[in-house]
């Protein structure tokens, strides 16, 4: 309210009527505001279980699959071949070039090494949801010897990089460690 | 268009009634003495038919409510249950199941008939926007209603149609977690779409009192598509589209009918009779048939568009597809209404339709399919081309190129003119 175009003074009833308003308006929001958020998860759900899995059965050539956080994730024990497959890729060949690994650098490249486990380049450790839409891509298919998604024909090569169709991204690794060397902690 | 009113209150009490509300006048002005256009055909019935499904829809679905439980653990047997041991209960269920795909036959039919005969032009452009809410809310209510009975494919379409909010930059996952209620599609979903469903027929309800009020205000479009002149034009709506109506919604209970007794499972997919299992998703996963249109235009971006990656592009394709039809009345530039007129529309009209048919085929296919030596894929990126190109470049131009034949001076010059040749004029 500048002065030069209000010739009169704003009066106590201006003043209160402004004031009821915005008190009106922030009391609305802050009433829908519970609504809203009783949308989202709660505590009990947000709460991260971290999973223990005892990888000693998996032999090359090998996957088993994990719920974790409700969602799958894969432990591939991969051969040679598939490995040497993921080796030999050009990064320029890849749609998505970052490696998407929880546990190494966010602008890592996306080399089977930074796919793969640390120090264990057969073990691959992945959430196999697809990162169009969510679906789980299927094992030991596609034309990339990797995975491939049923839905919407996404084809991801050995390393669980995104090679073809409508996914952007790779699937994406979670955090895990090595607790022994057939113990991983997912989470 | 709707004129004065001419109900007059015979009784005593009808009287008493009318000046403390007049409900019944305007029932009578809108159901009875209303003036429509005497030449509508056939498939302005299909309104009737579509306000039928509405309380089909309602009233089987309530029936449901009353077995059936919104609980992961429990919902795939409740379903089952209902198929079972509910007295009737399998037919109220495949009622409501085929009762959705045939209101979308019908709501498909509605909405071809409106972009044939131009319906969707001055001064019916709020009439056909909110027709367009009506098919949004539709789609809404299809959608979630298909997630209830908790099968392979209602937990893999809930997936997959709530992670297209992912695609949105930055804010679309904590969207996407809160439609859901999780980090992934569970309990909390399902509860949730449940109380979803069951309000999205009445807001369809109530948005179709606003259609009908806004269609009695602007008067219905005809075959023609030539304004209203005289009374001489036109016929009161009861008895003469009463029965029309009632024909036609005979015949279209007889085809609803057909499906529900002897096909009931024929639009619907074997895949949701398995339960719903979080780590594996079915080999083929299709949406119900009257989506498939759109996953198919989903499915046809596959490339990146500049800064907008291919699953944006895909969602924003989609939800483009249906948008678009809300600014339609802007796009279409002619100033005929019917497509009887428009030599060249007629033509770009029906390989629309044609395309829009094939596209939903499309949508039925894997992308690797290969259909006359082309995959899939590759048709449907042509299709789509085509469906925006009919809104988008078409239409427009049209308008300024296109010379329509003559137009009728009346309803009824027209229709004496058919009726006894040479007797008009």
């Amino acid at each position: 309210m500048a002065e030069s175009d209000t010739p009169a003074e704003p009066t106590r009833r201006d003043f209160l009527l402004h004031a009821a308003g915005a008190f009106g308006v922030v009391g609305v929001a802050a009433a829908a505001w519970p609504f809203v958020d009783q949308m989202n998860p709660d505590a009990s759900t947000r709460a991260l279980a971290s999973v223990e899995v005892d990888i000693s059965g998996v032999q090359p050539g090998q996957a088993i699959t994990v719920m974790w956080r409700g969602k799958p994730v894969v432990i591939r024990n991969r051969t040679e071949k598939e490995v040497e497959e993921g080796k030999t890729v050009k990064l320029e060949d890849l749609k998505d070039p970052l490696a998407r690994n929880a546990n190494t650098d966010a602008a890592a490249d996306a080399t089977d090494a930074n796919r793969a486990a640390t120090g264990k380049e057969n073990i691959l450790v992945m959430t196999k949801v697809c990162t169009h839409l969510g679906c789980i891509p299927l094992d030991e298919s596609g034309e990339f010897g990797g995975w491939f998604c049923p839905c919407h024909g996404s084809v991801y090569d050995t390393a669980g990089r995104i090679r073809k169709g409508p996914a952007p991204e790779n699937l994406p690794i979670p955090p895990y460690a090595f607790l022994s060397d057939t113990k991983i902690r997912i989470g | 268009m709707s004129g004065h009113s001419t109900y007059v209150p015979k009784t005593a009490i009808g009287k008493w009634f009318e000046a403390r509300l007049p409900v019944v006048r305007l029932l009578h002005d809108t159901a009875v003495s209303y003036p429509t256009p005497r030449n509508l055909n056939a498939l302005w019935t299909f309104g009737g038919i579509l306000a039928m499904m509405l309380v089909v829809q309602i009233v089987t679905g309530i029936v449901l409510a009353m077995h059936y439980a919104a609980e992961s653990t429990i919902a795939f047997r409740s379903v089952e249950s209902i198929m079972r041991d509910v007295n009737w209960g399998w037919l109220i269920r495949y009622l409501h199941a085929n009762g959705a795909s045939m209101f979308f036959i019908a709501v498909y039919i509605h909405i071809f008939r409106g972009l044939y005969y131009g319906s969707y032009k001055a001064p019916r452009e709020i009439l056909w926007i909110l027709g367009v809410i009506i098919y949004l809310l539709m789609m809404a209510a299809a959608f979630m209603g298909y997630v209830l009975p908790w099968g392979q494919m209602s937990f893999w379409g809930a997936t997959v149609i709530t992670n297209f909010f992912t695609a949105l930059p930055i804010v679309g996952q904590p969207i996407q977690t809160l439609l859901i209620g999780g980090f992934s599609v569970d309990n909390a979903t399902l509860n949730r779409f449940f109380s979803l469903h069951y309000l999205l027929p009445f807001l369809i309800a109530g948005v179709v009192v606003l259609h009908v009020w806004a269609l009695h205000v602007v008067g219905q479009n005809n075959p023609l598509g030539i304004d209203v002149k005289s009374e001489k034009d036109t016929v009161p709506f009861t008895p003469y589209a009463t029965s029309k109506d009632v024909l036609w919604i005979v015949l279209f209970m007889i085809f609803y009918g057909w499906f529900v007794f002897y096909q009931p499972n024929f639009l619907g997919h074997p895949d949701n009779y398995i339960e719903a299992n979080p780590l594996s998703t079915p080999a083929h996963i299709v949406p119900e048939w009257y989506f498939l249109p759109f996953y198919a235009i989903l499915r046809a971006i596959d490339f990146n568009i500049g800064p907008i990656d291919s699953k944006l592009g895909g969602v924003l394709a989609m939800f483009g597809a249906i948008a678009v039809l809300a600014f339609l009345p802007w796009l279409d530039t002619s100033k005929v209404r019917s497509g009887r007129f428009r030599p060249i529309f007629k033509v770009a009209f029906w390989v629309f339709g044609v395309n829009a048919l094939f596209l939903g085929y499309l949508g039925s296919q894997a992308t690797d399919a290969i259909i006359a030596g082309l995959q899939a894929v590759s048709w449907a990126k042509l299709s789509t081309f085509y469906y925006f190109a009919y809104f988008l470049v078409i239409l427009p131009v049209l308008g300024y190129i296109e010379k329509p034949k003559p137009l009728p001076v009346s309803i009824n010059d027209a229709i004496l003119a058919k009726s006894v040749p040479g007797s008009a004029h």
